[in-house]
């Protein structure tokens, strides 16, 4: 899977809101380098600054330094329609499914939406139809069951599927899941996974995580970040950086996840 | 033999839909909790745990309607009381709640401190607020939060104190259980764990007697209490030591969530996680046979028809399965293999 191309990489990328006074770092001189194929993750507390670099690194926002690497050239999303091209090769799922959907719009709608934007915008309707019930059998959702409802009519775990079927259509080059399983039970996390680990394999895509569970790092990942107050502050394979950290920062972390073969240390808050 | 602080008989409770549908979501549990003892309660969303939290403290408003059992607290029934009567009397003083998201409960527009003396004034009248504030000042340094909070506004708290904030509050007339659902899912993990060490605090500085806990994280459930229970559509499935329930499940559904756990240590990566497929039963129309038979590996076509009672085998566990707890362990583990 994993390939020595690099697709998606930064150098001295950062963000800073505000001036003054008040002026926020909140990414600060980050450099990455991601390789196509390979699993990463991001992994951070609130206000490490993951989230505002996943927006950077989806085009949402403009980094206020430094320069992003899209398949070896300098990215250019300057006009709306550079930006377009872009986001067929980078798609993202959000972390809270209940507002990632237009609430005016069917199912219908959102699945057909991403065959236009793959180009099949004109093709004959049951073509269209075949293709939306495979993304969703792909999920385990049933597409006659869909039809004419909206996203809201689903429960969470649900509607986070239905975003992997709209992945599965749209097959972009990267996949930014920004806390994909945070809002959803333990028992529905694990399908999820296994769903975008499948669809990697199937689409071929360079999956991101971006998330605070370090578990769930370790065990999609092929290379974790850990990213403290807008800095990397360590990276490497996941073997490496979780079970034998370096950084005081990485030790705190997984010391603070309550685990099942290891006597959950409370005295050290 | 310690006393039982919490006894709850065959409770069973139901919401009422606007159609008049009657839908039980509380079927027929039964808890102890005896004193200095926490009890989680583990499952799927919509399983009934929350339900099951405001049932336990009598706290019946509509479209949730107490329809039998028994609720004892250290010896005194509420079940069937009113629920403003609880209300005043009961919550607070004897069972207190938290919340999930307990942080939401602060007005902003008032200081921590006011929030304190509602809570007191709800129960006594008349307090004056020097004896309030006094109170307050001391069981914040025992639980080792800065006495400055108490002048503050809720916008000027982090997440975690806050939560720390609404659980000190919530145990200011040290309540005898307190019932903490979900307290740290909106948190990192930091602030879990603080939150976490004040809860267990709780229990050991003597200011409540014991700890129902009630999550999805069954990692954090098996670090936080003594005994476990998984529900499964408003039923418990099992319930056993926390030992025994994450190393050596029986029930199919507690083995299937136990399968399910992601920590970060070694060894996690060779194992697949099991998804559990489908989805739970609607409980509008209940199946007649076992409610986990569509999405269990051991179904067998009896399983449809006959009702199955929760069976004790000893040593505080049971569980709820027609299939014996050896053939079960045998096929977990040829599974293995």
């Amino acid at each position: 899977m994993k390939s020595d191309k690099v697709i998606l990489s930064g150098k001295g990328v950062t963000k800073i809101f505000g001036f003054g006074s008040n002026k926020t770092v909140a990414v600060d001189h980050v450099d990455f380098s991601f390789r196509e194929g390979e699993v990463i993750s991001i992994v951070g507390e609130s206000g490490s600054g993951k989230t505002t670099l996943a927006k950077i690194l989806l085009g949402l926002l403009k980094q206020t330094e430094g320069e992003i690497y899209f398949d070896g050239q300098l990215r250019d999303i300057r006009s709306h329609s550079k930006k377009k091209a872009y986001w067929q090769n980078i798609q993202a799922i959000f972390q809270d499914p209940f507002s990632s959907y237009n609430v005016f719009r069917k199912i219908d709608a959102v699945l057909l939406d991403c065959i236009r934007m793959r180009g099949g915008g004109r093709l004959p309707y049951d073509k269209k139809r075949e293709m939306m019930r495979e993304a969703c059998s792909f999920v385990n959702l049933k597409f006659d069951e869909l039809t004419n409802k909206y996203p809201f009519e689903l429960s969470g775990g649900q509607q986070q599927r239905l975003m992997i079927a709209r992945i599965f259509l749209l097959k972009p080059k990267i996949l930014l899941a920004d806390e994909p399983t945070s809002m959803i039970d333990a028992c529905s996390r694990a399908t999820i996974l296994d769903m975008l680990m499948d669809l990697r394999n199937e689409v071929g895509m360079t999956p991101i995580f971006i998330t605070h569970d370090i578990g769930l790092a370790y065990y999609v990942s092929d290379t974790v970040y850990i990213m403290e107050h807008g800095k990397f502050v360590e990276s490497g394979s996941a073997d490496a950086v979780i079970l034998h950290p370096k950084k005081q920062y990485t030790q705190r972390l997984l010391s603070d996840v309550p685990k099942l073969h290891e006597e959950w240390d409370l005295s050290t808050v | 033999m310690s006393k039982p602080i919490l006894e709850v008989n065959e409770l069973t409770t139901n919401y009422v839909t606007r159609f008049g549908d009657k839908i039980f979501a509380v079927d027929h549990v039964s808890v102890k909790v005896d004193d200095g003892k926490s009890v989680g309660i583990a499952g799927e969303s919509g399983c009934g745990k929350s339900t099951l939290a405001l049932s336990l403290m009598g706290y019946y408003f509509p479209p949730l309607y107490y329809a039998s059992g028994d609720i004892i607290i250290d010896g005194q029934n509420i079940s069937g009381m009113d629920p403003d009567v609880v209300r005043k009397t009961i919550l607070g003083n004897e069972i207190s709640y938290i919340p999930q998201a307990a942080m939401n409960a602060l007005n902003p527009t008032q200081k921590v401190i006011h929030f304190i003396e509602d809570v007191i004034q709800a129960h006594y009248p008349h307090t004056p607020k020097k004896e309030i504030y006094e109170l307050a000042r001391e069981r914040f340094e025992l639980l080792g939060l800065p006495a400055e909070v108490l002048q503050k506004y809720s916008v000027e708290l982090s997440g975690g104190m806050k939560q720390r904030t609404v659980i000190a509050t919530s145990v200011i007339l040290s309540p005898k259980v307190l019932i903490a659902d979900e307290p740290s899912s909106a948190l990192d993990v930091t602030s879990q764990k603080m939150v976490i060490k004040m809860i267990l605090d709780l229990m050991e500085k003597g200011i409540i007697k014991s700890l129902i806990f009630i999550t999805h994280e069954l990692p954090l459930l098996y670090n936080v209490t003594d005994d476990i229970m998984i529900m499964y559509a408003g039923q418990i499935v099992e319930r056993g030591s926390a030992d025994e329930m994450v190393f050596d499940p029986i029930h199919p559904y507690t083995k299937a969530l136990m399968g399910s756990i992601i920590v970060p240590e070694e060894g996690l990566r060779d194992v697949k996680l099991t998804a559990i497929p489908g989805t739970p039963p609607n409980l509008k129309n209940p199946p007649s046979g076992c409610r986990f038979a569509d999405r269990c590996k051991f179904v067998m076509p009896e399983c449809r028809v006959r009702s199955v009672e929760l069976r004790d085998i000893g040593g505080g566990r049971s569980y709820r399965c027609i299939i014996p707890e050896e053939d079960l362990r045998k096929a977990y583990k040829s599974e293995k293999r």
